[in-house]
């Protein structure tokens, strides 16, 4: 067992030996180190403490605004007292099992396709998953047949419109990124210019801007007669809104593929979409994965700007529940707080996997 | 095999390229380039860089069309765009790339048996069972077929690169630069390496290369390109140790001939 003698010699004593040794070496190694480590603890107890102490200890979770007037901490009874408000927002009160319904299903495909891409028997039923998946959402959150009343899409609200609204504005901007990014790559002029007027002038407008004109502008050019729901156009202007900065990214990616790759593909006699298939968009969108995770987590933030065209997304039905009686207002800290925390939750989900992905698909790059 | 109606040599050729041109903007790539080869016959080109040899290359297989001249392969001009009879020209070629251009998001087996995958020709295991006597070949072990080409060394990435281009038993090889930075005496491996393989299959091998040593004695013939022009060709034994020293020179670039070298622009033209 030669090989032994190389590794570090394990560490040996008591714990607190240890710990010592540890500390020594990684919090206090010098003066600069040891200031460092001293006014990074006494900054924690400075902030953690009162911290606890209004969230949790000096907390209430009674729902009544009595009992939120009596506590000295944190009113999470208003989360309580409202939690189906903030999560359902104006949907009818008794039907609400459906789009929490619908919000599990949703998220439960959402997590199988991502989880089971990794595995040949998973993966040929994310798209059946989704094809199915997605109609019985839609009925559950319509309703109008077998059975279930008819719910106007005016009346969603809260956290299955925000999932909603970015789930599906992702599964339809990721391809139409990629068509863009291909476009304005591509040989042909006239494809060429037309994407890159598209994504020029998509980027340069803010996103309240193209949901104004998909809510206010668009109709007008409509024939009389013909509308186009509100929620519908919404959804297409966050769509529209995505592919733009999404097809930069992909680009990016695209780039970065040797030439030499495109040549191999061509010297196979591969036809474009062959080679791309097959060789550049595996290599290329691996590359991109940070970035247009980083695109979607930004879009699914961006989704609360709904809010000014008449929708109340998550963020929304919080600000609703707040405007609901007088006397809950002054509890905004404890509600955006509770909304601050979804959003991160799911966010940081997304980091997450964007990492583990990442991770997945580099065991073929190591070098 | 058909004859190419414009030549007739002793032996038939298989190659017949006439007057090929080709220009990427203002530069002009190939200026004129004629090359005859039988089925068999092995060619080296040598040339200092910028010399067309790459863009020769790429012609040959289809990667660029010809802006003027022909490139009769096995009796069909294949230097015209045709769709349809492509996969058919390129089955009858393959090619080391090079950077070897093996594709990162396959392993080895799956990148030397990738036509055969995709053209459905073989099925998986017959294809990986193919891939690894093809390694067997190129002198590697069978482990090396289920990794990433990213995980090889340069040499093995250069003999995959040969497996690829051999692996469905092309009637033409062609090889760009196959011991480019390579130890000498890898490089001199891999060259008896395809002079073997050429000579059980019988294939036709042109190969790019920057040693006049390598050229004079495991090739045929011998193309010196400049400025993409011919500027000498023949058979190897036709050279002697004055031609020889000449052609030494104009390829170490030293301004003895009529030699000045393009300066800062790549072999293969445009994507420098």
């Amino acid at each position: 067992m030669s090989e032994n003698a190389k590794l570090p010699p394990l560490p040996v004593g008591t714990f607190v030996e240890r710990s010592v040794t540890w500390s020594k070496k990684n919090l206090f190694d010098g003066w600069f180190n040891t200031i460092l480590t001293l006014g990074s603890v006494a900054f924690l107890l400075w902030l953690i403490p009162p911290i606890i102490e209004w969230g949790i200890i000096n907390a209430t979770l009674t729902p009544t605004i009595e009992g939120c007037a009596e506590a000295t901490g944190a009113c999470w009874g208003f989360v309580n007292a409202n939690l189906r408000l903030i999560l359902f927002g104006t949907y009818p009160y008794d039907e609400q099992w459906r789009p929490l319904l619908a919000m599990i299903l949703l998220m439960g495909i959402i997590c199988a396709s991502l989880g089971g891409v990794k595995y040949p028997n998973v993966r040929k039923w994310i798209i059946p998953m989704w094809v199915i998946g997605v109609p019985i959402i839609a009925i559950l959150m319509w309703g109008g047949v077998l059975g279930l009343t008819y719910v106007q899409n005016s009346y969603w609200g809260g956290l299955p419109l925000t999932l909603i609204l970015s789930s599906i504005g992702i599964v339809f901007a990721f391809p139409f990124g990629l068509l863009l990014a291909l476009g304005r790559q591509s040989n042909m002029p006239a494809l060429r210019t037309l994407s890159v007027v598209y994504i020029e002038v998509i980027r340069g407008v803010p996103l309240i801007t193209v949901l104004f004109m998909a809510s206010v502008m668009f109709p007008l050019f409509l024939p009389d007669g013909v509308t186009i729901d509100k929620l519908l156009r919404a959804q297409i202007g966050i769509i529209l809104f995505t592919a733009a900065y999404l097809a930069e990214v992909f680009r990016g990616g695209l780039q970065a593929v040797p030439r030499g790759q495109f040549e191999a593909g061509e010297s196979l006699a591969l036809s474009y979409w062959q080679s791309m298939r097959l060789i550049i968009l595996p290599q290329a969108l691996r590359l991109v994965i940070p970035p247009t995770v980083n695109s979607f987590i930004s879009m699914f933030k961006d989704t609360t700007l709904v809010v000014i065209i008449g929708l109340f997304d998550f963020l929304g039905t919080v600000k609703l529940a707040l405007r609901s009686d007088p006397a809950w207002t002054k509890y905004y800290v404890e509600g955006y707080t509770f909304a601050a925390a979804i959003f991160f939750l799911i966010c940081f989900s997304m980091a997450k996997y964007s990492a583990y992905l990442e991770k997945e698909l580099r065991k073929g790059e190591r070098r | 095999m058909t004859q190419p109606a414009s030549t007739a040599p002793i032996t038939p050729s298989f190659i017949t390229v006439d007057g090929l041109t080709k220009q990427f903007g203002t530069t002009v790539a190939l200026d004129g380039v004629d090359l005859r080869l039988a089925k068999g016959e092995t060619l080296a080109i040598i040339g200092p860089s910028a010399a067309g040899k790459s863009v020769l290359m790429k012609c040959l297989v289809g990667i660029y069309g010809a802006d003027r001249g022909s490139i009769i392969l096995d009796g069909d001009d294949v230097s015209k765009p045709n769709a349809d009879k492509r996969p058919e020209w390129a089955s009858k070629i393959g090619m080391l790339f090079q950077q070897n251009a093996l594709f990162d998001s396959l392993t080895v087996w799956e990148n030397i048996c990738f036509r055969q995958i995709e053209l459905g020709t073989m099925n998986r295991s017959q294809a990986k069972a193919h891939a690894i006597d093809l390694l067997g070949h190129v002198g590697l072990a069978e482990e090396s077929a289920t990794l990433s080409p990213s995980d090889l060394s340069g040499g093995m990435q250069k003999r995959v690169g040969i497996a690829r281009a051999i692996s469905s038993d092309p009637a033409l090889l062609l090889l760009d630069n196959p011991t480019a930075g390579l130890d000498p005496v890898l490089s001199n491996h891999i060259e008896l390496m395809i002079t073997k393989i050429a000579e059980q299959r019988g294939t036709t091998v042109i190969s790019i290369t920057n040693d006049m040593q390598i050229a004079r004695h495991r090739y045929q013939n011998l193309m010196m390109m400049h400025n993409g022009k011919v500027y000498w060709s023949g058979p190897t034994g036709t050279i002697d140790d004055a031609h020889n020293d000449h052609l030494t020179q104009m390829l170490k670039g030293s301004s003895h001939g009529p030699i000045t070298m393009r300066a800062g622009k790549r072999d293969d033209g445009v994507y420098a």
